[in-house]
């Protein structure tokens, strides 16, 4: 039982082996865990503070908002920052940090707020949220309702004055987007469609009245539509202003909040758990189906997520044919050599190659010399605007689909391989060609290990994202891929994807800390659009293992 | 009629006669169109991969290639007189001007030499010097021999009538249309320079007798007009001490003045004070005894290009020394020519320039790659003159017979070299040679400085980071998960740590650069003590595990260790991270951070370490993977005989198990190095991209991969810039190749080994 018993029995290497396994499994759920809650915990309408702070001045404020973050400082930092302590303060003092919103009266969102200056605090129940469209945030006490600048309610009537107010002022504001996203969208594809007919009878030196004619009557018909749309537009947003809730800040400053402004009016501190069960699903609800708002920092994620999930549809279309018939010609048509082995270790090594590359492949050659070629052909008559000449969806999955064809390529030969001499011999023995025994044989019976493929595939270009910041992906996208308008699916347009969500608003967007739990949100929807997609694929795998199973036994 | 009505008559069911045959014949068909088709697809798709690597050296190829020159053709201009002087090519290469020693300026046609405009100008003497400002301002001036100087400008509009491009050459007179006097008694102007700006204009003459004199005009332009300028002239003597100054050379910002004579003897002044300039060195250019014969500045007036008899180009420029001082300093020599130097034409845009010998040939060079483009013979021997237009494309030489030559130049991108992308480079304005990336700026004159050598280093940093957290974690994990773990707990315990491979890496990096990173920064002392305090914990745990009585430590199936010391871990983190703060209070004055700075260590919150944890993380899940497969795979029958024969189960891993499977372990190590290098995200997310080279753990680093993510985008297309960092895919792509194939090849002969035994 000696130290020396203990060393040369091996223990002590065994436990830091079984050591490094739990820092890693530590590591992966504490990471998985982090994201779950700190995803999902951004949704819970969180109470509202109202306290009493000395500020670095020595005068106080009055201050309501969020605790975000609590964290122990030592002193000297809190000092370094400017704030004063007094002398006997502890060496770690609290610091918060508070979300005050309010940005159109303060300029800033967040403060630090240094726990040994709070004087008082309080959790008020008339404190009241409010999500605006723009301006972020409004925390503060409603005062009054007006309805074209008369008082209509005062104090806590404003309460039950409010509910069908806000709603009249949702179902306008939906009315007022429907018209602008849509219809006047449709309008504009279609006067473009008319301005780019007429650049290619001009450029084929076609001078054909007939032809000149029928455009300028569409035109006139568009520009008719165009204008009525307009009126109408105008007609509803003088509606939609008509109703102001006005509101008084934590330091008494009145402001009044248009209801078209309005998305959600909320008081935290009586809400029950119940109701703030059902907030809580309204706005996952909301983040999962709407738009970004106020430069992706609020909102939802809708089009990144269409966006992922359309550019991984289309990759999966197009390397699915390629790496399967690589496959089959590499495992059963092309004569077994060195040079097969070499192609084949060769293809394996590309899955290794970093997907940056293929990102500067992608700009280069599909972009820039394929896309420019295919304008210079086809679309002539919109340059110097480059339709295929510039990054887009069409050129992003195709990058994606060659930097995942070796997996699939890889997977398939596997499943090839693994199927018994057996039962090629006896296709062909029944009189089958060598095709017939492909096609009904051997490939049901590897597709299995083709989805499996796929499924390593999807995995991978679902979280890519350096070679799609060079090939197509943008932070705000003016339009979906698949739309309404002829032809329906716009291979050429730029799109966002979660991953370059992510990176965007968290590294490029102005207000970082105010993005930060959206961030978190975001990762969490992606991680799980991966483990989803990746299910989905096992899943039927799984099935058409069982569906084969006969035929292997 | 289907096939089925036909054979439903038949005794057999199976089809007969003709449409046997034509079934069969269809078959056939299809049988062949598969093969054909499969083919074709299979070697497309594998041409398709190959085509990656071929294409990124095409698009990298143009960057070494040389200058190519074509002959366009030898132009004599219908009317020349006198010698020329001075010759120049307009930008679109269409119209030349040749200014001739009896004062005349012609402007002709390239092509046919038919004269566009002939302006004679009003001299009053001999012409006995000439100079000319740097050739974006199109000022020239003539020194003559009753010591007057006769300045005038230069210019070309393009203007498009009928659609199509005509050159009008115009001439001005931007101070007076008749010489004035720079010698007030009326000594000849031997050697001349000038130089000419929206603010002031200085002329620097040394007229006969060894005197050099430095006029000064000081403009201000008036307020109700802003063409018009008053001139405030200023005459100062400059305090030279050579017996006859052969070149005077005055920079473009005015601020310093060269003089030097014959044999290479020469006086550095500052002029910034024009009141009184002051003499900073004095120095020779050319080893003792060679005769200097050609002297040029590059553009943006930095560097001095000194052409010598014997073919010999030095560069030489200013470079900054101790206490604010100046030293012109000789940076680097071309050695390609072996003729004298006749005449030197710097690019406009970039710092090439080429040189014409007496023997008429041409180099072509790049002065800060340090590169010889090419080198032709481009007129007759005896050739004087040579004419470089703005966009560097077109050239005019002047040859003995009196006749031009027009030469074509293509010269892409001499800017790239071998040396120039790897070896250290002096620029104009650094105090030694340096490694540098630095792409763009917002100064205009600004060189884009091209070195892969930061941002390669930066790479490896990086990958050694992270491989020093994965390798260890990784190898060990996998040892335990393989050998000593019990089978129910692997099942879980292995797909848990490979879906980390799925784990986008964009979120890693988000969690780096967001929550890592300043968690790092505020747990400095938690963050060190956890990394050594870990190991420690687990062997204490171990031996307590040890010592504990039988009958609780027996309770615990063998291979179940691992799930004891999550707790361990957990605590031994907790413990660390809550006395970060009172250790950093206690011992680093409240603040590591800066108590690190204060001794000299550089503290960047986005640094090799947070990159280190991030990627390491990354890594992990391919090292584990590959190496508990090989440990895996390891044959049963040598850990049974190991065992059979006394050994322990640790003597059976350490002397038998990790030998048989080191390859595989290798292997797994380098194909997760070459993931490392390739990563984009975490790189680009978790440091602060700055391309510096120093291994400190504190410091960030710019990566190949993140240096495209940033840069491809914002390049022009076809442009050096582009192609660099498409050279910097190459690099990477390569890179990984390699360590891959390597891999690769260890793997499979692995494998054979483990089937022969």
């Amino acid at each position: 039982m000696s130290i020396r018993a203990w060393y040369s029995s091996g223990t002590p290497f065994v436990w830091l082996t079984a050591g490094a396994v739990s820092i890693s499994v530590i590591m992966v759920v504490g990471l998985l865990l982090m994201i779950l809650a700190r995803g999902l915990g951004h949704f819970w309408p969180a109470e509202l503070h109202l306290i009493e702070y000395r500020n670095a001045d020595g005068e106080t404020q009055t201050l309501l908002g969020e605790i975000r973050e609590s964290e122990q400082v030592p002193a000297v930092r809190v000092r370094e920052a400017g704030y004063p302590l007094p002398d006997d303060a502890p060496e770690l003092v609290t610091r918060h940090l508070f979300k005050v919103g309010n940005r159109d009266l303060y300029g800033f969102d967040f403060r630090s707020v240094v726990g040994l200056g709070i004087t008082g605090e309080s959790l008020p129940a008339g404190a009241t949220a409010i999500e605006r469209r723009t301006w972020g945030n409004f925390y503060g006490f409603p005062v009054r309702l007006e309805q074209g600048g008369e008082v209509i309610a005062e104090g806590d009537a404003v309460w039950e004055k409010l509910p069908p107010l806000v709603e009249r002022a949702h179902a306008l504001h939906e009315e007022i987007r429907d018209l602008e996203q849509r219809q006047i969208g449709a309008i504009n594809y279609e006067q473009e469609r008319v301005r780019l007919a007429e650049r290619r009878l001009e450029l084929e030196g076609i001078d054909d009245p007939a032809a000149r004619q029928e455009i300028a009557e569409s035109r006139a018909a568009l520009q008719a539509r165009f204008e009525a749309l307009q009126a109408r537009l105008a007609e509803l947003r003088e509606q939609e202003a008509r109703d102001t809730l006005v509101m008084r800040s934590a330091d008494g400053r009145e402001v009044p909040v248009a209801l078209a402004n309005l998305v959600r009016i909320y008081r935290p501190n009586t809400m029950g758990v119940m109701e703030k069960l059902g907030f809580y699903g309204s706005r996952l609800w909301e983040f999962v189906s709407d738009e970004p708002r106020e430069a992706n920092t609020e909102g939802g994620i809708f089009p990144a997520i269409f966006g992922t999930v359309m550019m991984v549809l289309i990759m999966s279309v197009l390397v699915t044919p390629m790496g399967v018939v690589a496959a089959v010609y590499l495992r059963e048509y092309a004569r077994q050599g060195p040079v097969t082995r070499l192609i084949r270790i060769a293809v394996n090594n590309l899955a290794g190659v970093p997907s940056i590359v293929y990102g500067v492949f992608g700009l280069g050659f599909f972009v820039y010399f394929l896309g420019g070629n295919i304008d210079r052909l086809f679309f002539p008559e919109a340059l110097p605007a480059p339709t295929f000449g510039t990054p887009g969806i069409l050129w992003a999955s195709l990058t994606l689909a060659i930097l995942t064809l070796p997996v699939v390529i890889v997977s398939t030969e596997e499943g090839l391989a693994r199927i018994p001499r057996s039962i090629r011999e006896g296709s062909l023995a029944l009189g089958a060609t060598k095709a017939e025994t492909l096609w009904r044989t051997v490939l049901p019976m590897a597709s299995p290990a083709m989805m499996t493929g796929l499924i390593l595939a999807v995995a991978r270009a679902a979280g890519e994202v350096a070679p799609l910041m060079l090939v197509g992906v943008v932070k705000l996208a003016p339009s979906l891929p698949l739309d309404g308008n002829f032809p329906f699916l716009h291979l050429e347009r730029k799109f966002m994807h979660l991953g370059f969500h992510i990176y965007d608003v968290g590294f490029q967007s102005p207000n970082v800390e105010a993005a930060r739990p959206l961030v978190y949100a975001t990762s969490f929807i992606l991680v799980l659009v991966i483990v989803v997609l990746n299910l989905t694929a096992i899943a039927i795998r799984n099935h058409l293992r069982e569906k084969y199973r006969a035929l292997e036994g | 009629m289907s096939p089925a009505d036909d054979s439903s008559d038949s005794s057999s069911l199976l089809p007969s006669g003709a449409l046997a045959d034509r079934l069969w014949r269809w078959r056939f068909f299809k049988e062949r169109a598969a093969r054909v088709a499969v083919g074709w697809g299979g070697m497309m798709v594998i041409v398709a991969l190959i085509l990656i690597f071929v294409y990124l050296l095409y698009v990298v190829v143009p960057l070494f290639q040389g200058a190519s020159m074509e002959e366009g053709g030898s132009v004599t201009p219908a009317v020349a007189t006198g010698d020329p002087l001075y010759l120049y090519l307009e930008e679109q290469n269409q119209v030349a001007m040749r200014l001739a020693g009896d004062g005349s300026i012609l402007f002709f046609r390239v092509v046919d030499g038919s004269t566009v405009d002939r302006v004679e100008l009003p001299l009053t003497a001999e012409v006995t010097a000439m100079a000319a400002a740097d050739p974006l301002t199109g000022v020239v001036a003539l020194g003559l021999a009753d010591g007057k100087v006769m300045v005038f400008r230069h210019r070309y509009r393009q203007t498009f009538p009928n659609d199509r491009m005509v050159i009008v050459p115009q001439v001005e007179f931007p101070f007076g249309e008749e010489p004035f006097t720079v010698d007030a008694e009326g000594r000849a102007v031997r050697r001349l320079a000038i130089q000419d700006n929206e603010e002031e204009a200085t002329l620097v003459a040394a007229v006969e007798g060894g005197v050099v004199r430095l006029v000064h005009f000081a403009k201000e332009s008036s307020f109700l007009d802003e063409d018009e300028v008053s001139l405030e002239r200023n005459d100062v003597v400059v305090p030279s001490r050579l017996t006859e100054v052969r070149w005077v050379r005055l920079n473009l910002q005015q601020h310093h003045l060269y003089l030097v004579d014959d044999l290479g003897q020469a006086e550095f002044f500052d002029l910034r004070d024009k009141a009184s300039p002051t003499l900073l060195q004095r120095l020779v250019l050319s080893p003792p005894g060679r005769r200097i014969t050609a002297m040029e500045f590059l553009t943006g007036g930095i560097s001095v290009m000194v052409g010598d008899e014997t073919g010999r180009i030095t560069q030489w420029f200013p470079v900054r020394g101790g206490e604010g001082t100046q030293k012109l300093t000789r940076i680097r020599d071309f050695d390609a020519q072996r003729d004298p130097i006749v005449a030197i034409a710097a690019e406009s845009g970039r710092k090439g320039f080429v040189a014409l010998d007496a023997r008429g040939r041409m180099g072509v060079y790049h002065a800060t790659a340090h590169r010889v483009l090419g080198i032709r013979e481009v007129a007759p021997a005896g050739a004087s003159h040579i004419a470089l237009s703005p966009r560097a494309d077109g050239l005019l030489v002047q040859a003995p017979e009196g006749d031009l030559r027009l030469w074509h130049l293509h010269n892409e991108h001499p800017e790239v070299s071998w040396s120039s992308l790897w070896g250290k480079v002096w620029y104009e304005g650094h105090e030694a040679p340096k490694w540098l990336w630095q792409s763009s700026s917002s100064s205009q004159d600004f060189e884009p400085k091209l070195s892969l050598t930061p941002i390669s280093f930066g790479t490896l940093k990086a990958a050694f980071y992270a491989m020093i957290i994965a390798a260890p974690l990784a190898i060990l994990g996998a040892i335990y998960t393989a050998y000593f773990m019990a089978p129910g707990m692997r099942r879980k315990i292995k797909p848990t740590i490979e879906i980390m491979e799925a784990l986008p890496t964009v979120i890693l990096g988000f969690l780096a650069g967001l929550w890592l990173a300043p968690t790092v920064e505020a747990n400095l002392p938690g963050i060190f003590s956890l990394l050594l305090l870990t190991p420690l914990a687990i062997l204490l745990a171990s031996w307590v595990w040890y010592r504990l009585p039988h009958r609780i430590n027996g309770g615990v199936p063998e291979g179940w260790d691992a799930l004891l010391l999550v707790p361990v871990v957990l605590a031994v983190a907790w413990l660390c991270f809550s006395l970060s703060k009172p250790v950093e209070v206690a011992f680093f004055g409240g603040d590591m951070r800066l108590w690190l700075t204060s001794r000299g260590i550089d503290f960047d919150q986005r640094n090799s370490l947070v990159v280190g944890l991030a990627m390491g993380f990354a890594v992990i899940p391919t090292i584990f993977s590959i190496t508990e497969d090989a440990i895996f795979s390891v044959p049963k029958h040598l850990t049974q005989g190991s065992l059979a024969l006394g050994a322990t189960p640790w003597q059976t891993l350490s002397r038998v198990v990790i030998l048989t499977a080191s390859p595989g372990i290798f292997s797994a190590v380098m194909i997760g190095l070459g993931r490392a290098v390739g990563e984009t995200m975490i790189v680009l997310m978790a440091t602060g991209n700055t391309p510096v080279m120093d291994w400190s753990i504190f410091q960030g680093m710019r990566t190949l991969s993140a240096n495209i993510a940033v840069e491809v985008p914002e390049s022009e297309v076809g442009s050096t810039h582009y192609r660099v960092l498409f050279l910097a895919g190459l690099v990477l792509f390569v890179f990984t190749f390699v360590i891959n194939t390597l891999a690769e090849v260890i793997r499979q002969r692995l494998r054979n080994k483990y089937s022969s035994l």
